[in-house]
């Protein structure tokens, strides 16, 4: 039961994504154009909220449910990780027009070849895991 | 009910997601997709030939309990929330689509031309869905994150390697958008 709660984050998490048009391989295209505010004031909005959250969770001001505190876990510092991983992200994003969440809500909407695109995506992060040691950070 | 039969704005879905990132974080979790990616490795074995994903999977649960959820939303959301399939982007983008072969652009959610079961069937298609695919999940975890990790936690945390993955994902997009895009399509 108690993961009940996170069954209905994720049903509202795939209905703003579909309803706002994020799992649209087209809205991703013309955001790389700059050629629309949509997906630029989705991330932009969510983001200057967030601060908000974040600034309450340091605070102490808003715990958990249970009454513990809330971290936040820093993101692993280092050029070469965030900005070579970064890139070859983005090359998939813009190629696939899908991040990781929306993938998975794509699979909702019943289109078969994102499974292909998950396939590749797991495939990836176990070439990263094995090759991880080779790779600069 | 109408309101909720259009296409959300974009003052609407950044909040509800940003109010997503609270609940995760108040329910004792965090915001992050691409890790799921490392628990399907774990749960796949991968533990066997790889240390890194030596992981008890079961910890990762809840988070494979909010992705089958987002399953269940995009279910309910494209059979019971949406009148229309068409997506209302910029004419200007419908014509640069069709110079480079996307024809219809807008008329449904995903160009035929890449996602179409017809197309997946292909050498090429198939390829194109499967790197499409690969460069996401190897750049997400050399990263240590993806759109919602880096792009919206780390952000509304301030913090630099998230500003750094950021910038690396744009790079990748446009160079991918404007450069490789009209060659490969």
């Amino acid at each position: 039961m108690k993961f009940i709660k996170f069954f209905l984050v994720g049903i509202l998490f795939g209905i703003v994504m579909s309803k706002a048009e994020i799992i649209s391989w087209f809205r991703i295209y013309e955001m790389f154009k700059f050629q629309s505010f949509h997906m630029y004031g989705i991330i932009g909005s969510a983001i200057l909220l967030g601060m908000i959250s974040m600034f309450l969770f340091k605070k102490k001001m808003v715990k958990t449910f249970k009454g513990e505190e809330i971290y936040v876990t820093p993101k692993k510092e280092g050029l070469s990780r965030n900005l070579l991983g970064g890139i070859l992200f983005g090359l998939g994003w813009a190629l696939a027009g899908a991040c990781p969440g929306p993938m998975f809500v794509l699979i909702g909407k019943g289109v078969v070849s994102i499974l292909v695109v998950i396939f590749g995506a797991t495939l990836g992060a176990f070439f990263y895991g094995l090759y991880k040691d080779k790779l600069p950070h | 009910m109408d309101f909720i039969l259009q296409p959300w704005e974009w003052y609407v879905a950044g909040p509800i997601l940003s109010f997503i990132m609270f609940l995760l974080y108040y329910f004792g979790e965090r915001f992050g997709v691409s890790s799921n990616l490392e628990t399907f490795c774990s749960i796949g074995g991968a533990g066997k030939f790889v240390n890194y994903f030596k992981i008890d999977w079961r910890e990762n649960l809840w988070n494979l309990i909010f992705i089958a959820g987002s399953i269940a939303g995009g279910f309910i959301a494209s059979n019971y929330l949406t009148t229309t399939d068409a997506v209302a982007i910029n004419p200007q983008t419908i014509k640069d689509l069709a110079d480079i072969g996307i024809m219809n652009a807008g008329q449904s959610y995903l160009p035929d031309e890449i996602f179409s079961v017809d197309t997946m069937l292909t050498l090429k298609g198939f390829s194109i869905l499967i790197i499409a695919g690969f460069l996401v999940g190897f750049g997400a975890r050399w990263a240590g994150g993806c759109t919602s990790g880096h792009a919206i936690v780390g952000l509304s945390n301030l913090e630099l390697a998230s500003l750094i993955a950021v910038i690396g994902f744009f790079i990748g997009g446009l160079v991918m958008t404007w450069l490789i895009l009209p060659l490969i399509l």
